[in-house]
């Protein structure tokens, strides 16, 4: 299972490169036109020396095989952008996002998991959470940025509305609370679905009841003995919104000008760094489908059932 | 209940959308001409939610928007609908390689991070195809053009499902027995069967069609001002959060109910 998970991510990587590249390979023009654009004095001489220079002049496919064996030789080749060798830009960003993806994920699990548990156990309350959810799942995530930066940044002042801290150590951590707080919300909702379906569908099982009669509280049945055995479904959810939690991280850095692969990708596709869009944009496709692997994994070791499926 | 409250807010929402030029007449304001002097004006009698940096009316561009983001939402998800059932369709009735083709192609889709590469799609610059960008309808078809590559995914996986087990019914057999050709077996017999799990598809494929849109606008990638489109007010939105701050709120309500009145259709679909 593991090698054809691995095998089938190598296909994607492979498939989705090939399928940019040529996307953006086949609309007329290249980033020489763009320099002619941007400096009048180039000559069609200059033009043709700059494109032989940069290989513009070989067919796409030569071209699409000599950048996609660069990326596996681990040359990503240069930002236009930052004028910089795009590695040196990626690894910072990747940095920052995985700070905030993790930051947020742990926020979102746990807040998402309480309310889960909350709805299962107080069916009462199963329909307000319900609400909360279709909420969360249908508000999107840059309105809630903007609405918690009036609140907090400009009504209250309590917190920066966005950039990062020079200082570092816990002024960092002022600069994370609002990008965290609106990447959170965004996707608890699955959580608390997930986990109050889950959790319910244990409590109807029979070893509840029978921990209830040998005189288990309700909080220690709840925690001890139905909670464990809803995790893989919770899992499941991790592994299913890897994808939208990525997508909301976009959204997230744009909007609190944070430095991260999101912001990267939107920066360099603004600035047509073509390459710099491509790396980042792999990259983080690359690092979206291992999670998803890691999780599904997790699931795996966790129940003995899924073993053998 | 639900399927109904859903249906509400969506009615509304089209309402709001059928309106928009009539309320331009009784309100006696025009959405896309600046007004310097009535700039960040709050909410009033004259302007009821107030306006925006450019002293645009708030409420007008509003009902606009929901023409916009209603339109794209509705249009991607039939092409979504249209596609992802053909595949659907095929991958069940042809089987095999095909199949298994089809469908780790629809997992592969599924495993990427979407809005990255919706970014980079919404990036290509369209225009030197004849689609020129910043053209209302041209900036429409080509929002529902990408958003529909990914869109059919979750359509094409419910349309199989369903259609495999429809095709191993007896009255499939029966049809067959009887010297039914095979398109009229998949089209009087299959698709009709498999309708409610492709209604519930494609009413999820209006929802995530109405945020996706609403983000690359919010990104500048998708509606260009000054056409209006619920994405695009909240990124002017962000600009006015010191001295607008209501244009942040309505926007986003509008997107919210867009968003939870699909996802009650499908949900009340489904039971």
């Amino acid at each position: 299972m593991l090698t054809a998970r691995l095998l089938q991510i190598a296909v994607t990587m492979a498939a989705l490169s090939f399928a940019m590249f040529l996307l953006i390979g086949l609309m007329p023009g290249d980033p020489i036109d763009l320099a002619i654009a941007g400096d009048p004095r180039l000559t069609a001489e200059d033009a043709a020396r700059l494109r032989a220079l940069h290989g513009l002049d070989q067919p796409l496919l030569s071209r699409y095989a000599a950048w996609a064996g660069g990326l596996l030789h681990g040359q990503f080749g240069h930002s236009r952008l930052f004028a910089q060798p795009v590695a040196q830009v990626i690894w910072p960003a990747l940095a920052s996002t995985l700070v905030l993806l993790g930051a947020a994920l742990a926020v979102a699990a746990t807040l998402g998991i309480g309310l889960g548990l909350l709805a299962a156990a107080r069916p009462r309350l199963a329909p307000a959470v319900d609400t909360i959810a279709i909420l969360g799942q249908s508000a999107p995530t840059f309105w809630l940025g903007i609405l918690l930066i009036i609140l907090f940044a400009v009504t209250l002042g309590w917190l920066p509305a966005g950039g990062t801290s020079d200082a570092g150590g816990l002024d960092a951590l002022r600069f994370l609370v609002l990008p965290v707080a609106t990447l959170a919300v965004a996707n608890l909702a699955a959580y608390a679905r997930h986990s109050a379906a889950a959790v319910g569908f244990t409590l109807r099982e029979p070893w509840i009841t029978a921990a209830r009669a040998r005189g288990n509280g309700e909080a220690r049945v709840l925690l001890r003995h139905a909670f464990p055995n809803a995790a893989v479904p919770v899992l499941q959810v991790a592994a299913l919104d890897a994808g939208a939690l990525v997508g909301g991280a976009l959204i997230t850095e744009t909007l609190f000008a944070r430095p991260g692969m999101g912001k990267l990708i939107y920066d360099a596709v603004m600035g047509n760094d073509t390459n710099l869009a491509l790396v980042a944009l792999l990259l983080v496709a690359l690092v979206t489908m291992l999670a998803t692997l890691a999780a599904d994994l997790a699931q795996r070791a966790l129940d003995p059932r899924l073993r053998d499926a | 209940m639900r399927l109904a409250l859903g249906l509400t807010l969506l009615g509304l929402l089209a309402l709001a959308a059928l309106l928009a030029p009539l309320a331009e007449g009784w309100l006696g304001h025009d959405p896309f001409t600046p007004d310097l002097f009535k700039r960040h004006a709050p909410a009033s009698a004259e302007h009821l939610l107030g306006t925006d940096d450019l002293g645009r009316d708030l409420l007008l561009r509003l009902l606009h928007g929901a023409r916009v983001s209603l339109a794209v939402g509705v249009a991607t998800a039939l092409a979504a609908a249209l596609l992802g059932t053909v595949i659907g369709l095929l991958a069940a009735w042809r089987g095999g390689v095909l199949d298994a083709a089809l469908m780790r192609l629809a997992d592969g889709m599924l495993a990427l991070p979407a809005l990255p590469v919706l970014v980079v799609l919404a990036a290509a610059d369209t225009g030197r195809i004849g689609l020129p960008r910043g053209e209302p309808l041209s900036d429409i078809l080509r929002i529902v053009a990408i958003l529909t590559v990914f869109g059919w995914v979750g359509v094409a996986r419910l349309a199989r499902a369903a259609a495999l087990s429809v095709l191993a019914r007896d009255y499939v057999r029966a049809a067959r027995a009887l010297g039914a050709s095979e398109a009229r077996v998949l089209l009087r017999h299959v698709v009709p069967n498999i309708a409610g799990p492709i209604a519930v598809a494609t009413a999820l494929a209006v929802a995530g069609a109405i945020l996706a849109e609403s983000a690359l606008s919010f990104l500048g990638l998708g509606i260009a001002p000054p056409a209006a489109s619920w994405g695009n007010m909240l990124a002017n939105a962000q600009d006015l959060v010191f001295s607008a701050p209501w244009a942040a709120v309505w926007p986003g309500l509008a997107i919210l109910m867009a968003v939870a009145g699909c996802t009650l259709v499908a949900d009340g679909l489904r039971r």
